[in-house]
């Protein structure tokens, strides 16, 4: 490597350089700041703890979060993991076929798909209508994870049929040539070879279950606050500095999760870095 | 010796194109058998049907005695050694080694004296725990050759496992592959496309072209008595030219007629005549059963390569001593360096030296080493 980077090296990199400084630094350095911070009635900040230690008050909320996140994950990887495997395994053409439609939904707008799941669960919804019953849905934690699996789930089965058809056949036929039958096979070699597959969906997914507001918001019926919601909250309410300590905490949180998994990933290959 | 693997009638095509043409073939028990052909000619296809990555369209294999044509691969007594050796990464060499006894569930301390056997037959004693991916061409070969042997097959196939190797690495590994084969007496299935390693480590090898067998034989058979001209031309160096049998031990070719040892044609019969290069003498133009005029020579090393114009048919003669191009030299061949073949449909497409080159040679190689 070059220690001396050309002029034109520093000159193509200076925008990207300057949009991360602006659009992901300076925003940083405001939440810490307001997490810190606790707003004088003259107007002035003065440094504080309180946010941070107002905290406790939230770990209930918190909790559920990573209740209905982490159950919702682990339906994703259930349901998406055969399904990468499907796709994987089929013709080339195919293959192109099942990405597009799963790609599909995703260039809808996550809150329009919200909201016509939200038609669809209803009480007087779409299924209620069909099954002439009444069954509440919405409201209950079973809608909040069934939104947040259906609108991730694409994010699970990506990496993992990524990761799946990169697989050389040869493995397939050196297991079968070893001693293995298929269930064997897919358990001894297919699954371990996708775990940096399997640790970008979880990450994937996880994340932004974990900090979602909408879905709650329309399907938990106003029933559930999760910790995204709480945040808006508090910024909606101008509570800006217990939302930045919030915020703050939850990416540390986060932070240090993707660290420890990313520690069972493969270090050579895939995963992703935080 | 018995018969272990039978193929009877097998045929296989891929997108209506026949790869393989009702073959017939049985492998001994113990033996080193070599698939030597072209890319293309079915030689990998034939071993994959072995090994049961492929179902065969028609016919059937038997086992033993037994049919096995649609037994899958995981419950055939036979293992193989893949051109891309196909590791585990994510096992490292001890594991992946021990992976199909751990599939049997056998004891732990069974499990590691059968390792470290393997790892002392390939010496790689002292590299239990390294990761696949930081091994040598070389070792990743070895690793898979001791992967393949440690459930005592009966058979093992290697599909062409010193392609991706360099040449001093291939030579060694030729002398090992043959010696650990003697040492544990089973059978190898070899397949190749490069004759030199088909006929320095096999019993019997089978050539073949076009999805059919051409011939089968010990090497020596295989070179000394090509049965047809794709062999005579695949199998080292050979002129080929066009000849008439007048009688028994007499044929005519290039306006001479020579002795043969070589009977059993009708009178006039149209043949090949294969003479190898080597097997050609230089003498002097008045002395010659034949006169050329050279138009190349080329130092090979341990002889001359000498291409010589005999009435518009160029002759490749390899000779230990010096001619001068342009000379006009005489030729001599023994009768028992004159071999005769029956006329087949390669007929006059080898042999011929006149458009010859090395570099078309070593492309055509490059392009078989891709196949697998």
């Amino acid at each position: 490597m070059k220690n001396k980077k050309s002029l034109l090296h520093s000159i193509s990199a200076a925008p990207h350089i300057f949009w991360a400084v602006l659009f992901i630094v300076v925003p940083l350095i405001i939440v810490i700041f307001y997490a810190f911070t606790v707003q004088n009635p003259d107007g002035s900040y003065t440094f504080s703890f309180s946010n941070i230690a107002s905290l406790p008050d939230y770990i209930s909320i918190f909790g559920l979060s990573l209740e209905l996140s982490v159950i919702a994950t682990a339906v994703c990887l259930v349901v998406g993991y055969p399904l990468a495997y499907i796709m994987a395994r089929s013709k080339p053409k195919t293959q192109k076929i099942l990405v597009m439609l799963l790609m599909l939904p995703m260039w809808t707008n996550l809150l329009i798909r919200t909201y016509s799941l939200m038609a669809i669960l209803d009480n007087n919804g779409i299924l209620n209508q069909l099954l002439g019953t009444s069954f509440q849905i919405v409201g209950t934690k079973g809608a909040v994870i069934f939104g947040m699996v259906y609108d991730f789930l694409p994010y699970m089965v990506l990496p993992i049929y990524t990761c799946l058809s990169k697989i050389d056949k040869y493995m397939w036929e050196a297991a079968a040539d070893l001693g293995c039958d298929t269930p064997k096979t897919l358990v001894k070699v297919i699954l371990p070879l996708s775990r940096s597959g399997i640790i970008s969906g979880v990450t994937m997914v996880l994340v932004p279950s974990i900090r979602t507001f909408s879905i709650s918001q329309k399907l938990g019926g106003g029933t559930f606050e999760l910790i995204g919601d709480t945040i808006e909250r508090q910024f909606v309410t101008g509570a800006l500095n217990v939302g930045a300590a919030i915020s703050l905490v939850m990416m540390v949180l986060i932070l240090i999760s993707l660290t420890i998994m990313n520690k069972f990933g493969d270090s050579e290959d895939g995963g992703i870095i935080v | 010796m018995a018969k272990l693997i039978e193929l009877v009638g097998i045929s296989k095509s891929y997108d209506g194109e026949k790869v393989i043409d009702s073959m017939n073939l049985y492998i001994r028990d113990k033996e080193f058998i070599t698939l030597l052909g072209p890319s293309g000619c079915g030689k990998t296809t034939t071993l994959r049907i072995i090994g049961g990555f492929e179902t065969a369209d028609e016919g059937k294999l038997y086992f033993d005695g037994v049919e096995i044509s649609d037994v899958p691969a995981h419950k055939r007594q036979v293992n193989t050694v893949f051109q891309k050796y196909a590791l585990f990464p994510h096992l490292n060499v001890y594991e992946n080694i021990a992976f199909p006894l751990r599939l049997k569930k056998v004891k732990e301390n069974e499990i590691r004296e059968r390792v470290t056997e393997m790892l002392k037959m390939v010496a790689l004693v002292g590299f239990e725990n390294k990761s696949v991916s930081t091994l040598s061409g070389g070792q990743q070969q070895r690793v898979a050759i001791a992967r393949a042997l440690i459930s005592h097959p009966r058979v093992l196939l290697l599909d062409e496992p010193l392609g991706a190797l360099d040449l001093k690495l291939r030579k060694d590994m030729q002398v090992e592959l043959k010696n650990i084969q003697q040492a544990i007496g089973i059978t190898f299935v070899y397949v190749t496309h490069d004759q030199e390693e088909a006929l320095s480590m096999s019993d019997t090898v089978v050539v073949m072209a076009d999805g059919e067998i051409q011939q089968i034989g010990t090497p020596t058979d295989i070179y000394n008595e090509p049965k047809n001209a794709f062999v005579a031309d695949f199998i080292g160096e050979s002129n080929i030219v066009d000849g008439v049998m007048l009688a028994d031990k007499k044929v005519r070719f290039a306006s001479h007629t020579f002795d043969c040892v070589d009977g059993g044609y009708a009178k006039n019969e149209a043949v090949d005549v294969v003479v190898r290069p080597e097997d050609i003498d230089v003498v002097s133009p008045e002395a010659g059963m034949l006169t050329g005029l050279v138009t190349s020579v080329t130092f090979k090393g341990v002889h001359y390569e000498i291409i010589v114009d005999i009435k518009g048919f160029k002759w490749m003669i390899q000779s230990t001593d010096y001619v001068a191009p342009e000379a006009t030299i005489g030729i001599y061949i023994e009768p028992d360096a004159i071999h005769i073949m029956k006329k087949s449909k390669y007929s006059g497409m080898f042999g011929d030296y006149s458009s010859f080159s090395d570099e078309i040679d070593q492309l055509s190689d490059a392009d078989t080493a891709e196949e697998f």
